[in-house]
């Protein structure tokens, strides 16, 4: 679908992306993470023929962008950070006028699909209202409207939910997973829980370029608060389908109070559980079997957090992440 | 063809939307019939020829047609970039010269508009005075021609500049230095005075067209700036995707 190879972008003397290389598969959601200034809206900007590259090559469908842009815009669907919204305009007027730019005749059937997109992007009931009288959340739901209006098989998202309240982030997650399928999406952020609980791959940007560091590996990680023997956990554990790494982490209570484990915590430890597939459900039922009690278990986002930090040269653990998942 | 009409169409549509339109073709016609009334018609009872009188009525027309047109035209490429607006025209199938020919037309049928509404002012001198329908024609194409150029200069500064105050002080110093170079001419020496006053936007192109006297050289000329510019509009916008 989409393959860079050697892409660079300056400003000036100033590097600001590259040298980048990349392949993304069709039908994938990636992530773009990086902190602010790190190159990812510079390289959507690149990726969606709004901003030349210095150097380099991109390839959608096999198509040069640069070479032969005409043939590869109709192809793409772009939210910049700032939805490119005309105010005076009424919501449908709007998504109509956006798909004529994509080159969709003026007839019933775009008619159709602007109501379509409409009740897709849960816009259609402010239909009739200006622009300009928009929400926020409603004002980015209408931006990935208009990106999607013209069925493109590259959907670029800059940003997507920023500036949303926690109900809308929810729905925002929801709607661009279930444009899954029918598009490629590659959206930016700088949110770390929004990137891994939307996307199928993470790639980490730092200083516009691409950071490999294994993140994936470490993303399909559990982490469970047990109590028990750790010994019998890590062998119930291991014996689950599925499972392909183990690792029990201490003693949470003696890590609390070095000078004698509160009652509470008498017992507990950490089991850090690497799998293939998702492994929740039968891992509970052999540890419970194995008589270890499961306190608690969730996806290892704070690993993914010191990993990220790491990456962008913030963190604490900067070498101890990146070698842990090496190994 | 359909992408210029359907950018032209957006941008008319959003005049019609806007109090700003409206006030500004509302301005215009008022400065157009005060100057008519004041300037061409003159003193009650004072005695002028009709074809004078048109005269005068085209050279104040001139003015506030340019003035119009600066306006009108700062918006254009200025306020899509600050609106953040661009960027889904320069990301859609259409060509930058599309998107300036557009707009170009938008504020050209606008414009035009606004000055046909003038049309009963010169109809007036046929109560009293007796003046040629020629005469009306060419001088309205002499101020359509200028339009045309004056929308073109002002398309251009607007795709120089990132806000519209920007866009309109540099589109208002390029149209005033193109009408000053009549006065160049005036103080320099052949063979610079005739070139120089050749490029000049309104005093020798325009009056021949007051006069009721078409020269293909002057529609060529105003042709020529517009093309000129809107050509350098594109060249703006197509350099704008490496910054």
């Amino acid at each position: 679908m989409i393959d860079v190879s050697e892409l660079s972008k300056f400003f000036g003397e100033r590097r600001a992306v590259g040298p980048l290389s990349l392949h993304i598969e069709s039908g994938e959601i990636v992530g773009l993470l990086g902190l602010n200034g790190a190159g990812k809206t510079t390289t959507l900007r690149m990726l969606s023929s709004d901003l030349l590259p210095t150097s380099g090559t991109i390839r959608i469908d096999g198509v040069d962008l640069v070479e032969d842009p005409d043939r590869v815009r109709p192809k793409i669907g772009y939210l910049p950070d700032r939805p490119p919204l005309y105010d005076e305009m009424r919501v449908e007027e709007y998504l109509g006028f956006t798909a004529r730019l994509r080159g969709m005749p003026a007839d019933d059937k775009t008619a159709r699909r602007v109501r379509e997109v409409m009740d897709q992007t849960a816009v259609g009931e402010v239909r009739r209202q200006f622009v300009g009288t928009l929400s926020h959340g409603y004002r980015q739901r209408l931006g990935i409207a208009q990106a999607i209006v013209h069925r493109p098989s590259l959907l670029l998202l800059d940003e997507p939910i920023s500036g949303l309240d926690p109900v809308q982030i929810v729905e925002m997650r929801e709607l661009i997973r279930s444009l899954h399928g029918d598009h490629t999406i590659v959206l930016s952020s700088h949110i770390l829980p929004e990137v891994s609980e939307t996307c199928d791959r993470i790639l980490v940007m730092v200083a516009g370029q691409v950071r490999d560091a294994g993140w994936d590996q470490i993303r399909g990680t559990l982490a469970l608060t047990l109590r028990g023997d750790p010994a019998v956990a890590e062998r119930a554990a291991a014996a689950t389908a599925g499972v392909t790494r183990v690792e029990a982490i201490g003693n949470l209570a003696a890590a609390r109070a070095p000078h004698g484990p509160a009652q509470d915590d008498a017992g507990v430890f950490t089991l850090r559980v690497a799998s293939d597939r998702d492994v929740r459900e039968a891992l509970c039922a052999a540890l419970v079997h194995a008589d270890v009690g499961v306190l608690e278990l969730s996806r290892a986002e704070r690993q993914l957090e010191d990993l990220f930090l790491s990456l962008a040269g913030l963190g604490k653990s900067a070498a101890a992440g990146v070698k842990e998942v090496a190994a | 063809m359909s992408g210029v009409l359907l950018v032209a169409r957006r941008e008319l549509w959003a005049y019609l939307r806007s109090p700003v339109g409206y006030l500004l073709a509302a301005l215009t016609l008022l400065v157009d019939g005060l100057l008519f009334v004041a300037y061409a018609v003159g003193e009650a009872g004072a005695k002028r020829y009709s074809a004078f009188v048109l005269q005068q009525f085209f050279y104040g027309l001139s003015g506030v047609t340019m003035f119009c047109c600066t306006l009108l035209a700062m918006r254009l490429i200025a306020h899509e970039e600050e609106h953040a607006t661009l960027v889904l025209l320069k990301t859609s199938p259409l060509k930058d010269r599309q998107i300036v020919l557009g707009k170009y037309l938008s504020v050209m049928v606008a414009v035009l508009a606004i000055t046909l509404l003038t049309l009963y002012m010169p109809a007036l001198i046929f109560v009293r005075g007796r003046v040629s329908v020629g005469h009306i024609a060419i001088g309205y194409l002499g101020i359509a021609l200028l339009a045309s150029a004056v929308t073109a200069i002002g398309i251009f500064a607007s795709s120089l500049a990132r806000t519209q105050l920007v866009a309109v002080i540099l589109a208002a110093v390029m149209v005033a230095a193109m009408l000053l170079l009549w006065w160049v001419a005036r103080v320099s020496d052949p063979p610079v005075k005739d070139f120089v006053n050749g490029l000049a936007l309104h005093h020798k192109r325009q009056f021949d067209f007051m006069d009721g006297v078409l020269r293909l050289e002057n529609v060529a000329y105003y042709l020529s700036v517009t093309v000129f510019f809107l050509l350098a509009a594109q060249k703006t916008l197509e350099a704008r995707r490496w910054r």
